[in-house]
């Protein structure tokens, strides 16, 4: 078993690698080059947002659950920190805390409905996904919210580890730090608590917890809420990288997000997976997306190739499952 | 006289349809092991579950150590000390066997609220294991162990809380005559610390070897209470059905129709199937016999094309098939009827008629893809009066019947299907004594059809009773075959336990 864990996180590991010798080639061809500092950074700041956001997803989507509303739960805490900090004047830190909250309060929703009256996560989140949606279009009255008098949020969250400069303008962004630092905040939750240990208890057999004494409903709850926080988090990084509240963005997240935790070698059918393995993942996604950005792909088949992506990573959860058996 | 632990008095319970329990009583005294028998359906499992707290009662009164008690939910149960052994198999596959003992009730690290410790949780679990003298690797991932194994881990768990009172409900179905051995010695040695037993079986031998008093239940209702000593078999399985049938052994027929109707030819499959060869002949039942794991499922499966073999040749009427999956078999005519009946054999949330009919639609379907409800209809009404089934109706959701009717369903839905080669595996686990016997005539009827019939059981008696000859297997391989009459539990074992370095 462990060794075939090992074997799952070095198989996304090299699909990265594979991936990322595939767009050198192919920028050798057309006569530039891809494994630049710069274009390293940009992946980096890239990934973080949907990175963050998929680590929430992986406690779901190993409960064998799916959160359909990280992405529009991401824009409402958005706009939700920008209320907080321009129309409110709240401090910058306070208005951080009101957007991881607002996601927070968002994962709540969904457990609410999913663990107390029982809607298939599938319908609950996709509810929660369109409340999101229209409340953050109805809160800005559908325009961006702007930061002027706030340069110090987005200096902070998009500037530089001690401010050094590795490669002409660029270092090592803060904003991948914070998704590294999550990350290792998540693995730790996941591996070493409780809410961890029930999280994979709940997708490998629920009855089984149930009859065990677990109170499976607040644990379920409770898995909604980490995922909103996250997604909450998400929101809060991405208005100071963007430097405004975009209430249009965010739709559509959720697929990178769950295609992320899927190619990371998390099952949909529950009980299994890892976060460095979402980690990977997201890192695809976004290489692909960059990548194909990079060598002039038009937009529109990017949309495609993601799509294809996410069933490509279903079918191979398929395929590692049915090896199993 | 001692306190009774438990008082169960005027317990009802309703389910959707059915009356399963009406004013049922139960008595559990300190230091006893009493055994809970009744036909499926009887309500025994009902009943321990709401005294377990998996179920909520709709009437009645349960006083616990002297005091009424609520028993809300499952922890509640565990906190005042009643836990349950439950008939299915309820672990968590991807957890290791430590983390599914103490789900719940982990170790923290360092008192820190939430943060677990799972070195000390593995010494939690060794400790148990080594007080229960028994030999199981905590870090293990429970999906990785034979059923035999998840079993003991389950009645581990239960002995873990330290309760008064522990029910178990089938503990023993799964497990080989050692395993049985080594569970009532530790019964033996709960019952000596004052802890009360409640041991629901339909093995009634089992029953005289371990329990001091006998509960009998019949169609939800308490019928007495007798002290075993007193007991006599007959008179426990009259009670159990209402009326006094003669469980006499029926000869079996020395048959010796040549016509070969399955051959399995050097089939292998990983270690889990080493160059099995066996046959069948038309009308003939076959007994495959072994101890639990010696791969006697994974030839079934393997005939049936459930999970793919590295080489072997199967010959259905002599002639070379190639299976590579359920739809071949059913094609050629065999039918598999799985241990486990509700994760293999049946869609639980659809109706007796539509199971009935599961594996020949086909043959109930218009040209234009419309079902014939007139012919399902009648074709489950067929092998519900056939086979007796016990169905409030053909809309009953199967969820809602018993084992016993459950498993007949599924014989149903194969005849339905008109299967020459039927494969039974375990047909009678966790059924109780007048249904078995319903079931045996089932078999011996179908063989006189014509049909040709395996059957895996782990007991020895059933394989005797039944089987006009004796495949016996050990790990994997084919290591006797015996005629009815040359066959005895001695040799059957002998055979049993021939591993490979005494062979």
């Amino acid at each position: 078993m462990v060794r075939s864990d090992f074997l799952q996180r070095f198989l996304a590991f090299g699909a990265l690698i594979v991936l990322i010798l595939f767009f050198q080639v192919w920028c050798v061809l057309i006569g530039t080059n891809f494994l630049t500092f710069e274009n390293f950074v940009n992946i980096l700041v890239a990934t973080a947002v949907v990175g963050i956001m998929a680590l929430g997803e992986t406690f779901v989507v190993i409960t064998g659950g799916i959160d359909l509303s990280v992405g529009t739960v991401m824009t409402i805490s958005m706009v939700m920190t920008a209320v907080a900090i321009t129309s409110q004047h709240l401090p910058v830190p306070v208005g951080i805390l009101v957007g991881i909250l607002t996601g927070g309060l968002m994962g709540l929703a969904n457990g609410v409905l999913i663990a107390r009256f029982r809607i298939a996560p599938f319908i609950a989140t996709l509810g929660i996904l369109n409340v999101a949606r229209g409340l953050s279009l109805v809160i800005t009255q559908t325009r961006p919210i702007y930061f002027p008098n706030n340069p110090e949020f987005q200096s902070g969250v998009m500037g530089n580890l001690f401010g050094l400069k590795i490669s002409g303008e660029f270092g090592f962004p803060n904003i991948a730090i914070i998704m590294f630092g999550a990350a290792l905040v998540a693995a730790f939750m996941l591996g070493k608590t409780a809410l961890g240990r029930y999280t994979f208890a709940l997708g490998s057999n629920e009855e089984a917890a149930r009859l065990s004494g677990v109170n499976v409903a607040n644990w379920k709850m409770l898995v909604y809420v980490v995922c909103g926080l996250f997604a909450g988090l998400a929101g809060v990084l991405s208005a100071a990288r963007l430097g405004s509240a975009q209430p249009a963005t965010g739709f559509g997240y959720e697929l990178s997000a769950i295609s992320a935790v899927v190619i990371g070698g998390t099952s949909l059918s529950g009980g299994e997976g890892t976060i460095l393995g979402t980690i990977i993942g997201a890192f695809i996604v976004y290489v692909l997306t960059y990548g194909l950005q990079f060598v002039n792909v038009a937009q529109e088949w990017q949309i495609v190739v993601t799509g294809g992506v996410l069933i490509a990573a279903v079918y191979i959860d398929n395929l590692r499952r049915r090896q199993r058996v | 006289m001692t306190e009774p632990l438990v008082v169960m008095q005027g317990i009802l319970k309703d389910f959707p349809g059915v009356h399963a329990l009406v004013d049922c009583r139960f008595e559990l005294l300190p230091g006893e092991v009493h055994a809970l028998v009744g036909e499926n359906g009887a309500g025994k499992s009902t009943l321990m579950k709401i005294l377990g707290g998996v179920y909520k009662r709709d009437a009645g009164v349960i006083t616990y150590k002297g005091a009424p008690v609520e028993i809300p939910n499952v922890a509640n149960a565990q906190r005042l000390g009643i836990s349950m052994v439950h008939q299915e198999l309820n672990l968590m596959n991807h957890l290791t066997v430590a983390q599914n003992i103490f789900i719940g009730r982990e170790p923290r690290a360092h008192g820190i609220p939430l943060v677990l410790d799972e070195g000390g949780l593995n010494d939690l679990a060794a400790a148990l294991f080594e007080r229960l003298h028994l030999r199981l690797d905590p870090t293990r991932r429970a999906g990785s162990l034979t059923v035999a194994g998840q079993q003991m881990v389950e009645i581990a768990k239960a002995l873990s809380f330290n309760s008064s009172v522990l029910i178990m409900d089938e503990p023993t179905a799964a497990l080989t005559d050692t395993e049985i051995d080594e569970l009532f010695r530790i019964i033996r040695e709960l019952r000596g610390q004052g802890v009360g037993v409640v041991h629901i079986s339909h093995r009634l031998q089992e029953l005289k070897q371990i329990s001091d008093r006998i509960t009998v239940m019949r169609d939800g209702r308490y019928i007495d209470t007798i002290g075993t000593a007193d007991a006599k078999i007959e008179q426990i399985i009259s009670m159990m059905v209402g009326r006094t049938i003669f469980e006499a052994v029926p000869e079996v027929p020395e048959k010796t129709n040549p016509e070969v109707v399955l051959e399995v030819r050097n089939l292998n499959r990983g270690s889990a199937i080493r160059d099995v060869s066996f046959s069948v002949h038309r009308g003939e039942i076959v007994g495959i016999a072994g101890l639990v794991g010696a791969g006697r499922t994974e030839v079934a499966r393997a005939v049936f094309g459930a999970d793919p073999i590295d080489s072997g040749e199967i010959f259905v009427h002599g002639k070379k098939v190639k299976i590579s999956g359920p739809i071949d078999a059913v094609h050629h005519g065999i039918g598999y009827l799985s241990e486990d009946r509700k994760r293999y054999g049946l869609a639980l949330g659809l109706s007796v008629e539509t199971n009935i009919v599961m594996a020949s639609l086909k043959r109930f379907v218009s040209r234009l893809g419309i079902v014939r409800s007139a012919l399902t209809r009648s074709a489950a009404e067929l092998q519900v009066q056939n086979l007796a089934i016990k169905t409030p109706s053909l809309n009953q959701r199967v969820r809602n019947l018993s084992g016993g009717t459950q498993q007949k369903v599924v014989v149903g839905k194969w005849l339905t299907a008109d299967t020459e080669i039927l494969i039974f595996d375990e047909p009678t686990r966790g059924i109780d004594v007048g249904a078995k016997s319903e079931i045996y005539h089932l078999l011996n009827a179908l063989a006189h059809e014509g049909k040709a019939i395996v059957m895996i059981s782990s007991d020895l008696p059933e394989i005797l009773r039944m089987s006009h000859r004796v495949v016996v297997m050990c790990e994997g391989r084919v290591t006797g075959e015996l005629t009815a009459a040359e066959a005895t539990q001695e040799k059957i074992m002998t055979f049993a336990t021939q591993r490979e370095a005494a062979a």
